[in-house]
């Protein structure tokens, strides 16, 4: 039981350190996702099969395969950061491919009348866009993306692993210190359940918020 | 309209002459773009030496090869028991959950959500540093209680999305409670589930990976022996470029068959009464539905 309060600081550090990591990673997979998913309904066909070969290659990569290649990898071409931004990159990419596809699918339901309706009233491409397709898309594409950022946040232990100051990693020193393992890891659970409840719970008001069910 | 360029979205019109020819300019130019960047990546390659003779030497001895594929066998033994493993526990959580007396009902849910919410490496090193087990079992177990809670909502939901009408004609013809599960809405609602729980085994066979964090003698671990060896100078790249290809493709020939069996099942007159999902992971929320 006192293990957190002994350790307070040390899990604390871990626990930041997944926030952090989850915060920015999320960011880059958004922006990624987003600019990926735009290639994948653009009407040129380079970008189309760019963006396509990019979801169909790292949505089937074991995501420990990947770190091991960026944060053992990168460094061979003389690229030294800090092993979080590697972290943050692998991360960020790998997710990116299912935001992408949660981006593509919501759409894809906005039905094509919709961007008939737009033009024939004169609005142009942005206006179209902006006003009538990302808003409804967007109130489609809020549960998969949320769940998609659920699962980042869970994905984040792996940094763990590679001696990245997050959560999961707290265990190895809490045992060299010697307490007891097993509420070493009771904690550790709690804190990750605090993420994601927290990340679903937000997606649900938000979708209270925005959502409308089509 | 035949036109292949972005089908069905409401963002483009049908484009005209003069953008169809502005299209092509895009679609020359990010070309060209992309052809620079895989070159550049390709000089990085060259120029950092990852093709030297040394390097790539090792993959012709037969004991590297071997080794190699001792992991993937490793993997893919892996693989197989969760697979199995998770499939049963999916069974007996997702009976569970259906069931009608309220304390199996909740005892389900509560273990469901709770290995849903858990990153699956935190129940692997759980498993692994606090119950002293060995390598193989602890990844078995890890993966098998995580995706084994996923299908088990797959396999409600399948369960669930079979049309309430077939139920209702099931208890009028007189058949009990089991009897119309196993016989009415198992079948069809599993059979419409079918690539979603394909493509959550792909997700089984990427996690398979994290038994490298753990030393389990898998694929990755294999290739990191390789990586380390300072007498073929540290072929990293070259590992990774073996490694990789082989690792994506299964999970994409997996994933591929699951998009094939959608499709079929979509057409098949036994999923009718049911809803055929695309083969996407599962995307639900912890807590919803």
């Amino acid at each position: 039981m006192d293990v957190l309060t002994d350790n307070w600081s040390l899990y604390g550090d871990g626990f930041l350190g997944t926030v952090e990591l989850t915060v920015y990673s999320s960011l880059l997979a958004l922006v990624l996702g987003f600019l990926m998913a735009s290639f994948r309904v653009a009407p040129v066909g380079s970008l189309r099969a760019f963006g396509t070969a990019w979801v169909a290659v790292l949505r089937n990569t074991p995501l420990t395969l990947l770190f091991f290649a960026v944060l053992l990898g990168l460094p061979r071409f003389g690229l030294v950061l800090p092993f979080t931004v590697f972290a943050v990159i692998a991360l960020g990419c790998y997710t990116s491919a299912f935001i992408c596809e949660a981006l593509r699918s919501g759409i894809n339901t906005v039905p094509r009348g919709q961007g008939e309706a737009a033009r024939s009233l004169g609005m142009t491409f942005s206006q179209t866009l902006a006003a009538i397709v990302l808003p409804q898309a967007f109130r489609t594409v809020l549960p998969p993306v949320g769940s998609t950022l659920i699962a980042l946040a869970k994905n984040s232990a792996i940094a763990g692993a590679f001696s990245v100051t997050e959560l999961l990693g707290t265990y190895r020193t809490l045992n060299e210190l010697g307490h007891s393992i097993i509420w070493t890891f009771v904690w550790i659970a709690l804190g990750y359940l605090i993420i994601t409840l927290t990340i679903s719970a937000a997606v649900n008001v938000l979708e209270k918020r925005w959502g409308v069910p089509r | 309209m035949t036109t292949a360029t972005a089908t069905a979205t409401a963002l483009y019109d049908i484009p005209g002459p003069r953008t169809r020819r502005r299209h092509v300019a895009y679609g020359v130019l990010s070309t060209l773009l992309i052809v620079a960047l895989l070159g550049r990546l390709v000089h990085l390659l060259l120029d950092t030496g990852q093709f030297t003779y040394a390097k790539w030497n090792p993959f012709t001895y037969e004991g590297i090869q071997e080794l190699l594929l001792r992991g993937l066998a490793n993997t893919l033994k892996a693989f197989a028991y969760a697979a199995v493993l998770s499939l049963a526990l999916g069974a007996v959580l997702a009976a569970g959950r259906l069931s009608e007396h309220r304390v199996l009902r909740w005892a389900a849910t509560l273990v469901v959500e709770f290995f849903r919410a858990m990153p699956v490496l935190v129940m692997v090193f759980f498993i692994f540093v606090a119950l002293r087990v060995h390598p193989l079992p602890a990844l078995v177990a890890g993966l098998t209680l995580y995706n084994g809670s996923v299908l088990a909502e797959v396999f409600r939901t399948g369960v669930n999305s079979v049309e309430r009408g077939q139920r209702e004609a099931a208890y009028s013809l007189g058949m009990r409670k089991t009897q119309v599960m196993t016989h009415v809405l198992v079948p069809q609602g599993v059979r419409a589930m079918l690539p979603a729980i394909i493509s959550q085994l792909v997700v089984a066979l990427k996690d398979t990976s994290l038994g490298f964090l753990i030393t389990y003698e898998e694929f990755l671990h294999a290739g990191k022996l390789i990586a380390s060896n300072l007498d073929y100078d540290l072929p990293f790249i070259p590992v990774v470029m073996v490694i990789s290809p082989i690792y994506i493709g299964m999970c994409m020939l997996l994933s591929w068959l699951a998009t094939w069996v959608a499709r079929r099942e979509r057409r098949s007159p036994k999923t009718q009464a049911v809803e055929v999902p695309p083969a996407e992971p599962g995307t639900l929320l912890p807590g919803k539905q």
